[in-house]
């Protein structure tokens, strides 16, 4: 009987993460980083035109266009709430964008009646250097002045529903877990704005119909999966317990019920890790690296890297290669050591990865 | 005798500011922590103690306490390029925080009390006003 419990104790630890969470030094580099965009601030978003030029949202709510060598201003953006870690925030174009001349944005808005501001949604057609057909579909409420948790990052699926995450707000204990109120959620709309019938709380009562998933804290990476079409985020944990989940309709993934991560005091938040009923992440980082910005690797131009995915680390400042079988991270290494601050990573339509630094500008890795 | 009512008043009305002033930067640092641990904690961390290299430390920091006024300006308007703090270069950008000038009074004043720094005057809201970019 007792070997049946420790069985039972064995099984039950290893449904967490099973690979060690170590991080990995290539011991040679395979790319050089070129500085293609310089000067840059924080640049959060980053899409390819069709035209071959690359649009740049700055925090401090600039519009840079880069082309050819030069930096153009683009006029007219959204108009944003500067303060903490909201601003202007990330940019997607519709997977129709050829025809449609749709540009999403997400950016911290002060509209609404109360002091502060929250996460706003809004698409806009470019016209020559500045945007026109503005509208905001929508508007995460009540506004706050507290400076934390946007959220932000957008990315459409196979359907052409458009996904956007919005971090709590700095109200872990009021806003993941009610669905009745925004923030802590990934949301799902349609790519005018209107929400979809079949989205998971749509006949609840008083529940934030756009809500597809809950319990996040603050999702600022989100791509989709190649091959599955999943869509995949990443999101920050408080001290320690970064996660990487994937976007399942109407799931709660936890937050801050179970989380791997502490309190910035080093007191635990909780020491419960897993609860039925609430997601657990497919990877957990322990220490944080603070992730923004992810990709998958596609192209042909890097064949050891395809099929990785690609992660910016805020905190340790440099680009992360994680190596997946399947859902399953097995290796972990880092790339572009000492960088500075990674805030976004992309594949560009050329096959090249986009790699967006804090202080520095925009990369772009060359193999060699 | 009248030297010592003169003496008297003085020192009472001297102990009297001194006594609002310490109930003023007492009250500052209460509300200067609130604005720490929503602003600054993510990057600085709960003792000040920063990441070397990447974020500097507040705590003890000779940058701060020997450059008070480009401190409250990096607060106040964000800060860019090379600092060397405690013998350790950092390089980053901190952008502007967009604090509302009570609020950097507090964060400042709860900064230069914490962890070990103590000693500096208090900051005022007058001199937040007065400094330009």
């Amino acid at each position: 009987m007792k070997t049946l419990y420790l069985f039972v104790v064995m099984t039950n630890l290893s449904c967490g993460q099973k690979t060690d969470n170590e991080v990995n030094t290539p011991s040679e580099t395979t790319f050089t980083a070129e500085l293609l965009v310089d000067e840059l601030e924080i640049p959060w978003g980053m899409v390819f035109l069709p035209d071959g030029s690359m649009l740049i949202s700055e925090k401090s709510g600039e519009i840079i266009r880069f082309k050819d060598g030069q930096k153009t201003t683009i006029t007219n953006g959204p108009e944003v709430y500067n303060r903490g870690q909201g601003g202007l925030l990330d940019m997607e174009l519709h997977p129709d964008y050829e025809n449609t001349g749709w540009i999403y944005f997400s950016f911290a808005s002060e509209e609404g009646e109360e002091k502060g501001g929250n996460t706003a949604i809004m698409r806009a057609k470019l016209n020559g250097n500045s945007f026109t057909d503005k509208e905001i579909l929508y508007k995460a409420s009540p506004n706050t002045t507290k400076g934390q948790h946007f959220g932000s990052r957008l990315e459409f699926d196979d359907q052409g529903y458009l996904y956007f995450s919005i971090g709590e707000r700095g109200e872990r204990d009021v806003n993941p877990q009610d669905i009745t109120r925004d923030c802590g959620k990934i949301y799902r709309i349609h790519d005018d704005g209107r929400i979809p019938e079949d989205n998971p709380f749509v006949n609840e009562s008083n529940a934030k119909r756009a809500i597809y998933t809950y319990g996040n804290r603050n999702p600022q990476g989100m791509v989709k999966h190649p091959e599955t079409g999943a869509i995949w985020i990443h999101e920050h944990g408080p001290q320690g317990g970064d996660e990487i989940n994937i976007v399942q309709k109407g799931l709660n993934y936890g937050w801050p019920v179970i989380t791997y991560g502490i309190n910035y005091s080093g007191t635990p938040i909780t020491d419960i890790t897993e609860m039925e009923g609430m997601e657990q992440p497919i990877h957990y980082w322990v220490p944080s690296i603070a992730p923004s910005g992810m990709t998958f690797v596609t192209s042909d131009k890097y064949p050891a890297w395809k099929g990785n995915l690609l992660v910016g680390s805020l905190v340790f400042q440099y680009l992360e290669r994680l190596e997946l079988n399947g859902n399953e991270v097995t290796y972990r290494e880092k790339l572009m050591e000492d960088i500075g601050r990674v805030r976004n990573v992309r594949q560009g339509p050329d096959g090249f990865i986009y790699v967006a630094v804090e202080g520095k500008g925009i990369y772009k890795l060359v193999p060699l | 005798m009248k030297f010592i009512i003169c003496s008297y008043l003085l020192i009472v009305s001297g102990l009297t500011y001194f006594l609002i002033q310490d109930k003023e930067l007492k009250e500052s640092i209460q509300r200067g922590k609130d604005i720490y641990n929503d602003f600054c904690i993510t990057c600085h961390l709960e003792s000040g103690e920063g990441v070397e290299n990447t974020f500097p430390p507040l705590a003890k920091s000779d940058y701060l306490i020997n450059n008070r006024e480009a401190s409250i300006k990096g607060v106040k308007y964000g800060q860019r390029g090379e600092l060397i703090v405690n013998g350790v270069t950092y390089n980053n950008t901190m952008m502007p925080l967009g604090l509302e000038n009570e609020e950097i009074v507090d964060v400042m004043n709860y900064v230069l009390n914490s962890w070990g720094n103590s000693g500096s005057k208090m900051v005022t809201i007058e001199e937040v006003n007065t400094l330009l970019k």
